[in-house]
């Protein structure tokens, strides 16, 4: 099943006057349970091309859609809507909210859709257990390691269930073996849970686990 | 996790700015709380004052009187006024009638003199209760051929202490003057020195004889139990050559100023609280741009527009809360202390239509101080509107670039 499908995508900037192509014409089909990587020097689109898969953004010209919808026409709402139990979000900066524990930020998407205290709890736990952050359950963000963060941040993405979760140089704020221990997290619940992956980075070592590597350079897939 | 207990935890991230915030707010409505008592006292003695000691609740006069003249000439004054007052008294409705007579007089005391009224009373009757608080000696009887009764103020300024003499002259109502010697029984205060000064009473009998009107009075002054029955006992003494007028008539600027000091006071409070408003707003706008980039991810993580601003509204619920709670509370008690000792500012020059005590007691209804705190909370409320419709509006993406 195609997860996303991306026709033809242009993404224009406007600042002023200048105008910056920052993608020219993507064709891209993400199929259900890959893992893929977006790779590409610095300023090529990559995460510019995740923000329009995750309907954080509308593309200038070209269709985009997700598990079969057609997003072009929704509204921000509606946008909300299709994000909340469909796409996760991984970024680079651990974006926990603050003020809440590693619990409440796993449980906050579960809340926002909708689903009963004991289904939230259940759900909360087995996710923290997955990123072995259970000992750390009630520690707010600013009581954790960057490494530690970025697991809750995998288990808040993870916690609605998504078909598909995309994640923006989640290692480039994290040393090695946190990186890897992110990744290997990632991996192995993308195996288990033959949820969609999709993450923009830099870092070899990331490149390494993905099953697809593509390629961007100056707003257009070089190599996929 | 509900809005209201993330809200709780936003606001203590900042907890000093939030605390000052609604400080300025509680600040605010305490300060209006205060207002509106002292308004609503100042009112409410105002007209009881001027009730109590001026008009009454109803006046029965001649046709022909005329209220500012003063004149004790007979065509315009009522006859057998006491068989009047006491017709008047068995309705119902009525607390006491008495007549009373009025004439225009200049006291003198060696070469110091002050022009004054000369007001015959029924020393027995409880409507004139107000002019029995006496500072020294007694209360006038209704035999007395010699005494008089002088105010507080009046005795100060001409230097009148009790059993002194003093001068009084009269118009009389055949248009002469006349002139007699009387003693000072009393001297009285009703907390009120600019009636006080003004005034000197006598016996009615004794000021129907010196003035010449012999047993004709000005007026029957009439007290009600309830003061809203006015035109209904009107309506029930209508009588030949008898004009009724009641309070209302009597105290059409008072009543003015009344209905206009509700207006005055709205306005206040709109201009305070707006000013109030503005602090909360810019408070949550300092909140929404420090947080765009949370905004942003909840908004990624699929939290809607509405939720958004339900979360910034709950912030600005909380605020609310507290500063008016505490406002309230602060206006309150300072409201109720100063009601019950009263705020002393003594002759303010207000005098004729309109009589003020001395001392002001703050009070403080409960209609408006609902009203108050409804107000502060709603405007609070719509004033924030504007940074949650704001944080609402943040594209997740921009949101998210913000932070890098
Ligand atoms: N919000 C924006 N407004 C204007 N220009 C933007 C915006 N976001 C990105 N760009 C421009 O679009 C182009 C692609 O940016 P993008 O962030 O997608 O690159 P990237 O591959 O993610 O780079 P990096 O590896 O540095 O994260 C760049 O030239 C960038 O300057
Ligand atoms: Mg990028």
């Amino acid at each position: 099943m195609e997860v996303a499908k991306l026709t033809d995508v242009t993404r224009i900037y406007k600042i002023g006057e200048v105008e910056t192509r920052a993608l020219n014409g993507i064709s891209l089909t993400i199929q259900d349970g890959e893992f893929t990587s977006l790779v590409g020097p610095s300023g090529s689109g990559k995460t510019t091309l995740l923000q329009l898969i995750g309907c954080l953004d509308q593309p200038t010209s070209g269709r985009v859609v997700i598990v079969g919808k057609e997003t072009t026409n929704l509204s921000r709402n509606q946008r909300a809507d299709l994000r909340k139990g469909t796409i996760g979000f991984v970024f680079q900066f651990f974006a926990l909210i603050p003020t809440l524990t590693a619990y409440e930020n796993v449980e906050m998407p579960l809340l926002l859709n909708g689903k009963s205290a004991s289904e939230r709890k259940q759900r909360v736990m087995e996710l923290l257990e997955a990123v072995d952050m259970t000992d750390r359950a009630h520690h707010r963000p600013d009581q954790l390691s960057g490494g530690q963060q970025q697991r809750v941040a995998v288990a808040r993405a993870l916690a609605p269930a998504p078909k598909m979760i995309l994640a923006d140089e989640p290692t480039a704020n994290l040393d090695t073996e946190n990186g890897e221990q992110v990744m290997e997290i990632m991996k192995r619940l993308n195996k288990e849970t033959d949820t969609t992956f999709v993450f923009a980075t830099h870092d070899p070592r990331v490149i390494k686990y993905a099953t697809r590597v593509v390629t961007l350079r100056d707003g257009v897939i070089e190599k996929d | 996790m509900n809005y209201l207990k993330m809200a709780y935890r936003n606001l203590g991230r900042h907890r000093r700015r939030s605390m000052l915030s609604a400080l300025a707010l509680g600040l605010g409505t305490a300060l209006l709380m205060f207002i509106a008592a002292f308004f609503q006292g100042e009112m409410r003695g105002s007209m009881e004052t001027t009730l109590r000691l001026n008009t009454g609740h109803l006046q029965v006069s001649n046709t022909e009187y005329d209220p500012d003249k003063l004149s004790v000439a007979w065509e315009y004054l009522i006859e057998k006024p006491d068989q009047a007052a006491a017709k008047i008294e068995t309705l119902e409705p009525v607390r006491a009638a008495t007549p009373r007579l009025v004439a225009s007089g200049i006291v003198s005391v060696r070469d110091e003199s002050a022009g004054v009224q000369i007001m015959g009373i029924d020393p027995a009757s409880p409507a004139n209760e107000p002019y029995q608080t006496l500072v020294d000696g007694e209360f006038l009887t209704a035999d007395d051929r010699s005494g008089v009764l002088i105010g507080y103020p009046l005795a100060e300024s001409l230097n009148l202490k009790v059993g002194d003499s003093l001068q009084l002259l009269v118009n009389t109502s055949d248009g002469d003057v006349d002139e007699q010697q009387f003693t000072v029984r009393g001297i009285f205060t009703t907390g009120t020195s600019a009636y006080d000064k003004g005034v000197v009473f006598l016996p009615l009998a004794k000021a129907q004889s010196f003035s010449g009107a012999e047993n004709r009075a000005s007026y029957i002054f009439v007290l009600l139990h309830d003061r809203e029955q006015a035109e209904a006992v009107a309506s029930a003494i209508q009588g030949q050559n008898l004009r009724i007028r009641t309070w209302t008539e009597m105290n059409e600027l008072l009543v003015l100023v009344n209905d206009f000091s509700n207006a005055y006071l709205t306005f206040i409070n709109l201009i305070v609280l707006g000013v109030t408003a503005t602090v909360i707003v810019n408070t949550l706008l300092m909140s929404v741009f420090e947080r765009t980039r949370e905004i942003g991810i909840l908004t990624a993580i699929g939290m809607k527009g509405r939720q958004v601003i339900a979360l910034f509204l709950a912030e600005a619920a909380l605020l609310g809360m507290a500063g008016i709670a505490f406002g309230a509370a602060v206006g309150w008690a300072v409201s109720a202390y100063l009601g019950r000792v009263g705020v002393y500012f003594g002759d303010l020059g207000i005098s004729g239509e309109m009589l003020l005590e001395d001392r002001i007691y703050p009070y403080l209804t409960l209609e408006s101080a609902i009203n108050l705190i409804v107000t502060a909370f709603v405007i609070t409320l719509l004033a924030s509107l504007y940074p949650a419709r704001m944080a609402s509006r943040m594209e997740p993406v921009e949101a998210l670039h913000s932070a890098q």
